[in-house]
């Protein structure tokens, strides 16, 4: 065989491969999406049906009114997005300090910092929880929010340090000389320059928090305070067997994640390689 | 006042938020569960001191030993795995061919899925009799098993559904790729090696960083498998999907044995930090770095 038909065959064999794989690995999400949309005769089907006939959007009426997943959808919302606002603006504040600004113990204090990302979650769940039980803070969004805020991801912190320290001090310098004060220099020369790492970080918190099952299940208790994957949760325990049902509410919760993730692409895996090359 | 002094303030003010949530949220609460697990409290009544009482309860306790079984068990099999199959998807992914970034994306897809609808997804996958899993190995000829219903898969079936999730992992795989000089697989070719032979000595020590990241960070994370097995099992059948994590919440959040759960939290935690050490202690091995 000559050279070019070699190169040929192989390339074809790995885009035979690279579709095989891709299809297998987004077929799932398919899956969901075509289950939510069958009725009963299509559903249990066999051999399975793909493309369910008729549509049955009816599926996701039933689902989403029988819990009040309009108020699961409320508090995510509540939930992530402080989250993602609050957690990025002091990830990048406290990643600030620790790259630019000098003071005893900076070394000592980030590596601490580091370190705790060691540390399951599991050690401190207990003792949060019993710290918000006296706060009376359980069954709100608090507990949720306000750790995320204060210092909630070090890997975050290390991001914005990581980003912050490639830039070139010499503008700190010419604010400087124009009087601006070392949070003006922050907020008007180091930020605008950083957008990339907000954005990444950003995203990583949405995706984080949108999804997040375990704190809500510890800290929130009634019905109308639940979040989409513990409100999910619940609905599968009251309507399990109604797959059709399940899927939809399952494709509903998912969607919003997967459009953030088309649109914040870039960032997303720029971001995780970020983590990787430092790491 | 002096200029150092004023950025030493500033420095701590900046750094404060975190300062504030890890003394609250992270150290203090470390230190609490340590001494929370010396004592016997059911948030009710009064706690009360038992000393090591929990910690040697915990030794002669069946599900909590089933449960270290549990997951080692899927540790084991589940992070070698999952290397691997990131390793050879972000090997086809990393070919520069046309649309490949489409391709990209489409493995990247399912780590971003929220758990809980993928698990509630997989549990209908799985189904023994209606299920697609099962479906497809019919056509293959091969009578697919109970899965989540059976003692023996179970575990297998969640170490299968984690497969799919490896985005996350291969995406590491990739950016170590960018790292691996060109130079080197002209100089392998030069000598005339095969594709094999670059794989085993080019590839593979240059990507050995990403690989020991990602190591480290699988097996902290597979010691935590939790949500699944909630969801989809609640630990059965017959506790073979009971895992550490599982058993810890029960205990302390269903059955309320607060004390219990803490020393169990602090053997977990002992038992990460001494598999990272491990992981560590190794790296130097087989771990290459180009800085040499």
């Amino acid at each position: 065989m000559s050279r070019s038909s070699m190169r040929l065959l192989r390339k074809t064999l790995l885009y035979v491969a690279v579709v095989f794989g891709a299809t297998i690995s987004a077929f799932p999400l398919v899956w969901m999406v075509s289950t939510s949309l069958k009725d009963i005769p299509d559903l249990f089907a066999y051999p399975p049906i793909l493309i369910p006939n008729p549509i049955d959007w009816h599926n996701y009426i039933e689902a989403l009114t029988s819990l009040p997943f309009h108020l699961f959808l409320k508090n995510t919302v509540i939930y992530t997005f402080g989250a993602m606002i609050g957690g990025v603006l002091s990830a990048s504040l406290v990643g600030y300090g620790f790259a630019r600004l000098r003071f005893p113990g900076n070394k000592l204090l980030f590596l601490l910092m580091i370190s705790t990302v060691m540390i399951p979650i599991q050690v401190i769940i207990i003792p949060q929880f019993i710290l918000f039980k006296h706060l009376d803070w359980l069954d709100t969004l608090k507990p949720l929010i306000v750790p995320a805020c204060l210092g909630g991801n070090p890997i975050h912190i290390f991001l914005f340090r990581q980003f912050f320290m490639n830039i070139p001090r010499e503008l700190d310098d010419a604010a400087k000389i124009d009087g601006c004060s070392l949070f003006g220099i922050y907020w008007k020369i180091v930020v605008p320059l950083s957008l990339p790492v907000f954005a990444a970080v950003s995203i990583f918190t949405f995706v984080e928090r949108w999804g997040d099952f375990f704190r809500p299940l510890i800290f929130l208790t009634s019905l109308e305070k639940q979040t989409l994957s513990l409100g999910l949760h619940t609905f599968q325990g009251e309507y399990q067997t109604y797959i059709d049902l399940l899927m939809a509410a399952s494709t509903t919760v998912t969607i919003p994640a997967v459009i953030i993730f088309f649109v914040g692409q870039r960032y997303f895996i720029q971001g995780v390689a970020l983590t990787g090359l430092k790491g | 006042m002096k200029r150092s002094r004023v950025e030493a303030i500033c420095g701590f003010l900046f750094i404060s938020p975190w300062v504030v949530g890890f003394m609250l949220f992270t150290g203090g609460p470390i230190i609490a569960s340590l001494v929370l697990s010396f004592y016997q409290w059911d948030l009710i009544t009064a706690p009360n001191w038992i000393g090591a009482a929990n910690y040697k309860r915990l030794s002669m306790d069946e599900t909590f030993l089933i449960s270290i079984y549990n997951t080692f068990y899927f540790t084991i099999l589940a992070v070698p795995l999952r290397l691997t199959v990131a390793l050879i998807i972000a090997m086809l992914v990393n070919q520069r061919i046309k649309g490949i970034a489409f391709f990209r994306t489409m493995f990247y897809l399912p780590a971003i899925i929220p758990l809980v609808p993928m698990a509630l997804l997989w549990v209908w996958l799985l189904s023994p009799d209606i299920g697609l899993v099962n479906f497809i190995l019919s056509r293959l000829g091969v009578q697919g098993p109970l899965w989540l219903a059976s003692l023996k898969w179970s575990k297998p079936a969640l170490i299968l559904m984690r497969l799919f999730t490896t985005g996350g992992t291969m995406v590491i795989f990739l950016a170590g790729f960018q790292g691996i000089p060109q130079r080197l697989y002209e100089s392998a070719q030069i000598d005339g090696a095969g594709w094999w032979y670059k794989f085993v000595f080019v590839t593979l020590p240059m990507l050995s960083p990403a690989i020991f990241f990602n190591l480290v960070i699988e097996t902290i994370r597979s010691f935590q498998i939790f949500t699944e097995a909630l969801i989809m099992t609640e630990g059965g059948p017959a506790n073979s999907t009971l895992f550490y994590y599982l058993y810890l919440y029960l205990n302390a959040f269903r059955w309320f044995r607060m004390g219990y759960a803490s020393a169990m939290a602090w053997i977990l935690f002992m038992m990460i930090f001494l598999a990272t050490l491990i992981h560590f202690g190794l790296a130097s091995r087989w771990v290459y770095y180009e800085a040499r």
